[in-house]
């Protein structure tokens, strides 16, 4: 019996599971996937939760309710990889071999790279809302908070969810509105990127956005420390934003098995083929959703049009057929704007966000590159299509892995 | 495509002045696309940027983070924000005659 071995059963992991189970010939292979956690989180739910509109048993479910009959599920941790030898170590020292190897073990925050920031005032006034204790702390902090000094800070990139930090701020202007806080409190968004955000014409509409709500932006903001005591974000070039609470995306790094097995970058992602999903150093290894290096976003969505591309290439490895270069990039992202509306975005590695339809051209219903009522329905339905189609790899209705071009306003882009 | 004389050579660029052919590159376009950018002299320092971001480019097809400058190139972030004030990356690459460093996504 061959063995193909899925490591991570998070979004990526748990999908190739449920469409890997149903295309390998099981007399000849089986399937093995490992995971550390028994929870499996919602992650795009923590955006919410600062704010009371989800709790905590609305982003989890046990990840053994995801995983499909006949894949053997291994709770433990990875220890590394020995790609040479064709072999994963666990953590309890035991071996799993393999013929076909899977990575999916995803990225998450790395507060210590940034000096100042898990000392004192770590979840005191320094807050994240990447991981389920960070949200949560940072939703009590919130509810009593009567106005001050909020700054929001994207420390470095490449981030899981590049639009995250930013709907943090729409929905944080929206949320002190409410309460009655808005007129005390100055709202920052400090980056490293020149513009609010990393594709140009979602800057421009979002850039725009900041401006109408009275949120200052500090762009090209390097941040070389925290000062806790002084409560400020300290810039290479000498420059100082002050904050009362602070709310950061730290640094984001591949997990530190990858760095074990000598497999991965100076953040621990792993070079892999942008096009194929293999990776560049070994033939029968894989790589999919936030683990690799890829120049795509690193989001569900964007795991979701891998695993496609990925399904029919492990089949094409198996038969000794060449890959399939077809990933292209493709993202899909709605980004909450507070006040009940969303904007959408469908992009890939070539062609940037432009406004038309989605998913059916000229009909929508989605409107993309424009804030409406109805794309805020859709980002909150997506927390029922994660749990019953996504994870269970089941088609969604209407979206296509490669990204289509039909009825979207493409004179709208800048140059080439 | 927009081309510029400099350094008595005529080089093919971008809207923003970034070189769009490597192979165009030279020390003196590089000299004067620093005096440029505000760096009248160009130090054996400013080079050893410069140098490191031209090989790794070459050997990866991307432009490096900061983060790996730092890391694999060894010149800390201090220093490169003091020999390129106000935007290391933006303005040695430009200096290099390599793309604008693409914040990935
Ligand atoms: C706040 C926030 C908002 C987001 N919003 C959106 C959104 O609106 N839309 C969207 O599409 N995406 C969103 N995302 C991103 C999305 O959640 C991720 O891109 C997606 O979950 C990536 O899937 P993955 O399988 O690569 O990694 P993960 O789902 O993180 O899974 C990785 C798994 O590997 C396991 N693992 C890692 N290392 C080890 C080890 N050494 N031993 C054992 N197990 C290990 C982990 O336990 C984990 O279960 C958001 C993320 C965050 C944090």
């Amino acid at each position: 019996m061959k063995q193909l071995v899925i490591l991570g059963a998070g979004t990526a992991g748990t999908m190739m599971a449920n469409h890997l189970v149903r295309k390998l010939d099981r007399t000849q292979w089986g399937l093995t996937v490992v995971d550390q956690h028994a929870t499996h989180y919602y992650q795009p739910g923590f955006l919410f939760i600062p704010f009371g509109t989800y709790s905590e048993a609305d982003v989890r479910k046990p990840k053994a309710d995801f995983i499909p009959k006949g894949v053997t599920h291994i709770q433990e941790g990875i220890d590394r990889i020995k790609p040479e030898e064709n072999r994963v170590v666990l953590a309890d020292g035991r071996e799993l071999p393999y013929d076909i190897l899977i990575i999916a073990t995803g990225c998450k925050i790395a507060p210590e790279e940034t000096v100042g920031m898990t000392d004192e005032g770590w979840r005191r006034d320094i807050f994240d809302f990447y991981t389920i204790e960070g949200a949560v702390a940072l939703r009590d902090r919130l509810k009593d908070f009567t106005g001050g000094k909020l700054v929001i800070h994207l420390n470095e990139m490449p981030i899981k969810c590049p639009v995250a930090p930013l709907e943090f701020t729409l929905l944080a202007e929206a949320f002190l509105t409410h309460k009655g806080v808005r007129d005390k409190t100055e709202i920052t968004y400090v980056s490293p990127l020149s513009e609010p955000f990393t594709k140009h014409n979602c800057a421009v509409v979002l850039g725009g956005m900041l401006d109408e709500k009275r949120i200052t932006f500090v762009s090209d903001f390097n941040c070389e420390r925290i000062d806790p005591v002084a409560r400020k974000l300290i810039c290479y070039d000498e420059r100082e934003v002050a904050y009362d609470i602070l709310v950061t995306v730290p640094t984001n790094m591949g997990d530190a098995c990858i760095a074990r097995s000598g497999m991965g970058d100076e953040l621990n992602f792993i070079p892999t083929d942008k096009h194929t999903l293999q990776s560049n150093a070994h033939a029968n290894v894989f790589v999919i959703g936030d683990a690799t290096n890829l120049p795509s976003s690193k989001a569900g969505s964007v795991a979701h049009f891998q695993a496609d591309v990925l399904t029919e290439n492990i089949q094409r490895f198996i038969a000794g057929k060449p890959l399939d270069p077809g990933f292209d990039g493709h993202a899909n992202c709605f980004i909450e704007s507070g006040y009940n509306k969303a904007f959408l975005i469908d992009f890939n590695y070539d062609v940037e966000p432009v406004e038309g339809a989605f998913p059916i051209p000229v009909v929508g219903p989605f409107k993309l590159l424009k804030e409406t009522w109805l794309n805020h329905m859709g980002k909150l339905a997506f927390r029922w299509i994660y749990w019953n189609l996504l994870l269970k790899g089941r088609p969604m209705p209407g979206i296509t892995t490669k990204m289509s071009t039909v009825g979207k306003k493409l004179n709208k882009q800048k140059g080439a | 495509m927009p081309t510029k004389d400099i350094a008595g050579v005529t080089v093919e660029v971008n809207e923003e002045g970034y070189l769009t052919d490597p192979t165009q590159w030279t020390q003196a376009v590089g000299e004067a696309i620093a005096v440029e950018e505000g760096i009248s002299l160009m130090t054996e320092e400013h080079w050893k940027l410069v140098h490191f971001l031209q090989k790794d480019y070459a050997e990866n097809g991307v432009m490096p983070t900061i983060r790996r400058v730092k890391s694999t190139g060894g010149i800390p972030v201090k220093e490169l924000y003091a020999l390129y004030p106000g935007g290391p990356l933006k303005k040695s690459s430009k200096i290099a005659g390599l793309p604008k460093p693409a914040s990935c996504i």
